[in-house]
């Protein structure tokens, strides 16, 4: 009879000394209807690691998608970079057209100044011509 | 700019579900059995997954994910134990089912069997946890060594004293009769 060896599992189950499947054994012996009389009281033990197997966990998980961080930053960066090129660009062109102009009319302004100048040194050859003519004139 | 294309391929949802799947269950038990309390246990269990999701792209170097998730799963509720001294709900859990015992047997059956419940909630967690994963999870010693960060041979004489708490207390419940 296999009584002798469930008695023999026992011993060596509670000393800690059985493998996985001879604990297998026990329980399968124990979840059976007819178990010894004088070994019915370890029945509940080896009932109750079966029926603990069965706990299910039945709650839902709520999983953010998870964006992947790295995409989204190097797109962002991108994103940036684009945008101040080409904005970037067209600001750096107007200040150098606003520079360009600054410089134009400065360089007009002097020239007109100049100009002037020099119109006022003709007005004195001018007066040299008239003195001039008056002397032809008076000869 | 210049891409790595060294990275892990990252896990969508149900990749990850996938490999979460078959042990869910497990920590939900390990939680339950520290924590006694199951709501308790399926927030634990619900807050482990999401850590293990939020590591999800690293997940993929792990030898064995369910160690991890169960090493993870121990520490986080004896932390919890610590920091609050467990007020604990006590659970009263009734749902297995038995065959063709008469309904006298049955109640009786139902009966002690709660008891094991009880009697393993007044083990130290030491015990607690190597039972757990011995008698119900069915982990080898070396697996459980390595989960609880012990020598296997304290494993074997943790999970001896354990059962013997179980049948000594088990017997006196038995020889005061119910109640």
């Amino acid at each position: 009879m296999e009584l002798d060896r469930i008695e023999k599992l026992l011993e060596k189950y509670f000393e800690a000394t059985t493998t996985v499947e001879e604990e297998e054994q026990l329980r399968d012996y124990f979840s059976q209807d007819s178990v010894a009389p004088h070994l019915e009281h370890y029945a509940p033990m080896f009932t109750y690691f079966s029926i603990a197997k069965d706990e299910r966990f039945t709650k839902q998980v709520p999983l953010k998608p998870r964006v992947s961080y790295h995409k989204w930053i190097s797109i962002a960066a991108v994103a940036v970079m684009a945008f101040g090129i080409y904005f970037g660009n067209d600001y750096r062109e107007q200040k150098e057209a606003e520079y360009a102009y600054n410089e134009t009319k400065k360089a007009l302004g002097l020239l007109a100044q100049n100009l002037e100048r020099g119109t006022q040194k003709v007005a004195y050859l001018n007066e040299f011509e008239q003195t001039k003519q008056k002397i032809y004139n008076n000869n | 700019m210049v891409y790595t294309t060294t990275e892990q391929p990252i896990m969508t949802q149900s990749e990850f579900l996938k490999v979460v799947m078959p042990f869910k269950d497990k920590l939900y038990r390990l939680s339950k059995r520290l924590l006694t309390s199951a709501e308790e246990a399926e927030d634990a269990t619900q807050e482990i997954l999401m850590k293990l999701w939020s590591k999800n792209d690293n997940i993929a170097n792990y030898k064995n994910v369910e160690a991890f998730a169960m090493t993870m799963t121990k520490n986080f509720c004896l932390d919890r134990l610590k920091s609050k001294q467990s007020n604990n709900l006590k659970l009263v859990h009734s749902n297995y089912e038995d065959g063709n015992t008469s309904l006298q047997k049955q109640l009786e059956a139902r009966d002690s069997v709660s008891w094991v419940e009880k009697i393993m909630e007044e083990l130290p967690d030491q015990q607690k946890l190597v039972l757990q994963l011995r008698d119900v999870e069915e982990y080898d010693f070396n697996e459980i060594a390595d989960l609880l960060e012990m020598q296997p041979t304290a494993v074997r004489v943790a999970l001896s004293r354990a059962r013997k708490t179980v049948r000594e207390k088990l017997m006196q419940k038995h020889s005061y009769g119910i109640g």
